[in-house]
This record gives C-alpha cells, sequence and structure tokens, in this order.
C-alpha cells in the first residue's frame, strides 16, 4: 500500500522531470531560432514561401470553418436571445463571441492541424533523410535557412487567418440572422458596431491569436526539430504537435482570458 | 613503394584519437590515421566500427574527447563555429543515400551551396551547375525532380552538389551501397577521375574491398577502436595478415567477429523464457 503509493510519488516525479527538462531543451531551440530572425527577414523570399505554405494554404478551411461557425451562433443565438426577446442583439452576440474567443481559439486549432502538423512533418522528415545534416556539412545552419523562416511564416500568418475566421464568422450570422430568420438587417449592424469596443475586443483578440501563433508554431518547429529520425518518429512528433499545440492554446486561452476580461 | 610517412602534405589526420558517444562504450581508441594529399583513400571495417564516426571527427561534427584532428593544417576541434563553418565550405561530403533537399529540383539542389556561400551572377551559377552535372553524367536530368531520380542517379547528384564549391577534400560515406553492378562501376571510377580532374583528397568510406582495390591509393583497416591493418591495394592482396584475408576473401567469421559483443547465447535466450 505505501509502497505502491511511494512508486505512484516516483512515476509522477520523473514524468514531471523529464515534461520540465523537454521545456527547457524547447526553451533553449526557441532562443537560438529567434537569434537567426534577422535571416528570416533579410531573406525574405524564404520567409514569404513559408506564409504562402502555412498561411495562403489555410485559407480554405478558415474562411469556411468561420462560415460554419458563424451561421450556427447565429441559430443558436437567435433561439436564446429571442426568448428574452432581444433578438435584435444577435449581431452583437455572433460579433463578439467570435472577435473575443472562437476566432483566435478555433483558427488556432485549425492551424495546428493543417499547417503546424505539416511544419513538424516537413522539418522531421529532412532530419529523418539526412537533409539538415547535410546542410550542416555544406556550412549552412539549417536553425537560419529552415526553422527560422518556417518559425516566422507561422507568427505572421496566424493573426490574419484570426481575423479572416471571424470576419467569415460574422457574414455566416448575416446570412443566417437576416437572410435567414429575416431580422432587420440595420439592427443587426449598428448594434453591433455600437457593441464591440476596439480596445477590448479587437485588439485583445489580436494579441490572442498572436500569442496562439508563436505557441503553434514553436510546438511544430521544436518537435519537427527533435523528431526522432524514423518513419515512426516522424509520424509521432506530427501527433504530438497537433496535441500539445492544442491543449496549449486552450490553456493559454485561458490565462489570457482571465487578464484581459477580468471584472468587466 | 613510398612509405605514407615519408609524404609530409597531408590533406587530413588523426593522431591518437579517442572517441565514444557515451563516456561507458568507447568507439575509437587511440586510433592515428593520415590522409595524404592528392590521393584516395579507403577507410574499411565492420559495420559499426566506427568509420561513419571517423568522417564525423574530421567534419568537426563530434569532438574527440583526446587526441587531435587536423584538416587542412587546422585543428578541428579548437575551431570556433564561424571558423568551422569556413572549413566546411572546402569540404565535400556524399551521404549514404545522397540527401538531396526534396523541395527542390536536381539543377537547385546543386545551385544550391553556390547561392548559398557565393554572389555570383545567374548565368555564371547556370553555368557552373551544367558543368558539374555533366562531371557525373547528368547534366541532361538538370530539369527533373528528386523523386524522379534512381538511387544510384540520387547519389551522382549529390555528389555534383559535394563538388559545385570545388572541395579540398571530399568525404563518401559508403557510396557504393545498394548499387547494381553497372552504376557501382560508374560511381567508383568517377570518385577517382574526379579527385585526379580536380586535383583534390578523398576518403572513402565502404564495405566493397573489391571496388576499393580497384580505384584507391590505400586502405586502412578499422577494428576494435583502432587500424588493424593498412597499406597499398597491392599489399593487401598480397597480405597473409588473417584480419586482411578474412576481408579479402569475405569470409563471415575469422578474427573480426560477425556479433556484437552479448551475453552468451543461453543466457540471453533461457533468461528470457525465465529457466
Ligand atoms: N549518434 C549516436 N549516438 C550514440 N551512439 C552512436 C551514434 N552514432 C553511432 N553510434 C554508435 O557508434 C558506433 C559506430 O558508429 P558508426 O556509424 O561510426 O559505424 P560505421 O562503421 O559507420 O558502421 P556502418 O558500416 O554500419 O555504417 C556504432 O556502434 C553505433 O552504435
Ligand atoms: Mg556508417
Amino acid at each position: 500500500m505505501v509502497n505502491g503509493l511511494l512508486r505512484g510519488l516516483e512515476r509522477l516525479g520523473a514524468a514531471t522531470r523529464k515534461a520540465v527538462t523537454r521545456l527547457g531543451f524547447a526553451s533553449r531551440f526557441l532562443i537560438a531560432v529567434l537569434r537567426h530572425t534577422p535571416t528570416a527577414f533579410l531573406r525574405l523570399p524564404l520567409t514569404l514561401r513559408e506564409i504562402y505554405f502555412a498561411g495562403v494554404l489555410s485559407l480554405v478551411i478558415i474562411v469556411l470553418s468561420g462560415l460554419f461557425v458563424g451561421m450556427v451562433l447565429g441559430l443558436q443565438g437567435y433561439d436564446i436571445l429571442s426568448r428574452y426577446g432581444s433578438s435584435e442583439a444577435l449581431g452583437t452576440m455572433v460579433t463578439l463571441s467570435l472577435v473575443r474567443e472562437l476566432g483566435p481559439v478555433v483558427a488556432a486549432l485549425l492551424f495546428a492541424g493543417r499547417a503546424g502538423s505539416a511544419i513538424t512533418a516537413e522539418i522531421g522528415l529532412m532530419k529523418t533523410t539526412d537533409q539538415l545534416q547535410a546542410m550542416e556539412m555544406m556550412a549552412v545552419d539549417p536553425l537560419a535557412r529552415v526553422v527560422a523562416p518556417k518559425f516566422w511564416g507561422g507568427v505572421i500568418s496566424m493573426p490574419f487567418l484570426a481575423a479572416l475566421f471571424s470576419a467569415s464568422g460574422v457574414f455566416g450570422g448575416y446570412l443566417v440572422g437576416v437572410q435567414l430568420i429575416g431580422l432587420d438587417s440595420g439592427a443587426f449592424w449598428s448594434n453591433m458596431q455600437a457593441a464591440v469596443d476596439f480596445q477590448l475586443d479587437i485588439v485583445n483578440g489580436i494579441i490572442k491569436s498572436a500569442v496562439f501563433g508563436v505557441i503553434v508554431t514553436w510546438i511544430a518547429v521544436f518537435e519537427g526539430y527533435d523528431t526522432k529520425p524514423t518513419a515512426e518518429g516522424v509520424s509521432a512528433a506530427t501527433t504530438r504537435t497537433v496535441v500539445e499545440a492544442s491543449l496549449a492554446v486552450l490553456a493559454a486561452d485561458f490565462i489570457l482570458t482571465v487578464f484581459m476580461f477580468r471584472g468587466v | 613503394m613510398v612509405s605514407l610517412s615519408s609524404l609530409s602534405d597531408e590533406a587530413a589526420s588523426l593522431t591518437d584519437v579517442t572517441f565514444g558517444y557515451t563516456p561507458s562504450r568507447p568507439i575509437l581508441s587511440g586510433i592515428s590515421m593520415r590522409i595524404p594529399r592528392g590521393k584516395v583513400v579507403a577507410i574499411m571495417g565492420g559495420s559499426g566500427c566506427g568509420k561513419t564516426t571517423i568522417l564525423r571527427l574530421l567534419a568537426g561534427q563530434v569532438k574527440p574527447s583526446a587526441g587531435r584532428v587536423v584538416v587542412n593544417g587546422q585543428s578541428v576541434p579548437e575551431l570556433k563555429k564561424a571558423e568551422l563553418y569556413t572549413l566546411r565550405r572546402r569540404l565535400g561530403f556524399l551521404f549514404q543515400f545522397g540527401a538531396l533537399f526534396t523541395d527542390m529540383p536536381v539543377f537547385e539542389n546543386v545551385a544550391f551551396p553556390l547561392r548559398e556561400h557565393t554572389d555570383l551572377p545567374e548565368p555564371l551559377i547556370r553555368d557552373l551547375v551544367l558543368m558539374k552535372l555533366n562531371a557525373v553524367g547528368l547534366r541532361g536530368a538538370a530539369h527533373l525532380g528528386t523523386n524522379e531520380l534512381s538511387g544510384g542517379m540520387a547519389r551522382r547528384v549529390a555528389l555534383a552538389r559535394a563538388i559545385a564549391l570545388d572541395p579540398l577534400l571530399m568525404m563518401y560515406d559508403e557510396p557504393f551501397t545498394g548499387l547494381d553492378p553497372i552504376s557501382l562501376g560508374v560511381v567508383s571510377q568517377l570518385i577517382r577521375r574526379l579527385n585526379d580532374a580536380l586535383g583534390i583528397t578523398s576518403i572513402v568510406v565502404t564495405h566493397d574491398i573489391y571496388q576499393s582495390l580497384n580505384i584507391v591509393d590505400y586502405i586502412y583497416f578499422v577494428a576494435a577502436g583502432g587500424i588493424i591493418a593498412e597499406g597499398t591495394p597491392a599489399a593487401i592482396r598480397a597480405s597473409t595478415d588473417p584480419f586482411v584475408k578474412q576481408f579479402v576473401n569475405g569470409e563471415d567469421d575469422g578474427p573480426v567477429p560477425l556479433h556484437m559483443k552479448a551475453p552468451p547465447l543461453a543466457e540471453d535466450f533461457l533468461g528470457r523464457m525465465g529457466v
């Protein structure tokens, strides 16, 4: 009994130590990548290419998802609000939900699945097939040539994707609320404009998505670089990226929300 | 016969080098070898004896725990990162499977070192790339993607990439494995031809004793962390040393054991069954 308890504690301790060590590695890796930031921007085509792969290629999934989420919000919101006779607040509700929470969070989750996994897989495969080592042997630092541009490509793309998600969500809400249910279009837009605060809602939403962008891309490049150089290693790393990034985004969202909207 | 020690001009050398990835298992213990300038030298030995590790030591990827590693007159372990990178621009390294960049076509792969390290104008880069591809017989493949190459072609493209910056020293890690007999002959002749045409020095790590005997100037046999035999191909052919004979005749067990060090067979099998 006591022995079992001790062994459990021991295992917990070992796991904690491993997690902290890994976090330490990841942090040192992030610092090393940040030190190569000048290369990423001096050689703009490299970063633009990554913005294309991480950002532009995610546009379709982001816009479509935003549209559907907005339409669902429109339906559910109308159902709830009409019980209190305040269905004209639908625009406000849909927009605030999207700009404050769903835009940054859902876009980041989709980004982790679509772009984060791709970043991890690409770096992991380059490592597995000796391409990173070959680069090093040619006196080219893979952190500068491969990792830093991918990191900044992801970090830059994320806020735009989140904004786009929110915008298409609002449009989806408009489609359901005004076009389908028949609410007054003027009330929908003007109530919304009056209720949304630029600093509190828009800026905080942008801050959130920027933080999520850093978190997701950081995890993606680290897991790729840290891949065990085998086929199973790459697939395990890709899975880890999606799981860790999703959890980290949700946890960070809670913390950020506490600081941003506390007592409002 | 010229003895190697009388040739003072060496492209690279190891002197009493000791190294292990973990302190508990040393891979190399007090190994010494010299690579004379302009020659093709083979490093042979059983799987896992540390041949690739020797190349990594020469390229500064790992540091010895004792001994000297000198490449082109510079002590490699003492170089700072920037100096090491400057040295590496003069080294060519051919990975076993080529390690071509899969996101670029053949042409861009060969152009990669030129674009990274020089400011040459585009027409000049084009000419250089086609020249290097021509040297390996693949000028016609310039526009192909890396997925359209066979294993032997990929290795030749990687070779063109490795010589793009005119290295002083070429290192080949098992360039012959997995090639059909024709590609094998092509690649081995290529190694010799490039060495002589470009006036460089080559180190070839390989299991293939027949190719080695045909193209190289000198052979080192590595086992148990040190050199167990060495000599020119003629001397190796005539050798009566049991180690060398085992290699030349391809006998599976001899002084170099087939098996990695392990507990006795019975202990391992019976132990697992809980007997
Ligand atoms: N990164 C590493 N970490 C720990 N041990 C390693 C590492 N790389 C190689 N080793 C060990 O070092 C020894 C020598 O490896 P090395 O790759 O130099 O062998 P090799 O002679 O090139 O073998 P092969 O002919 O199979 O390529 C092997 O026993 C291997 O287990
Ligand atoms: Mg090897």
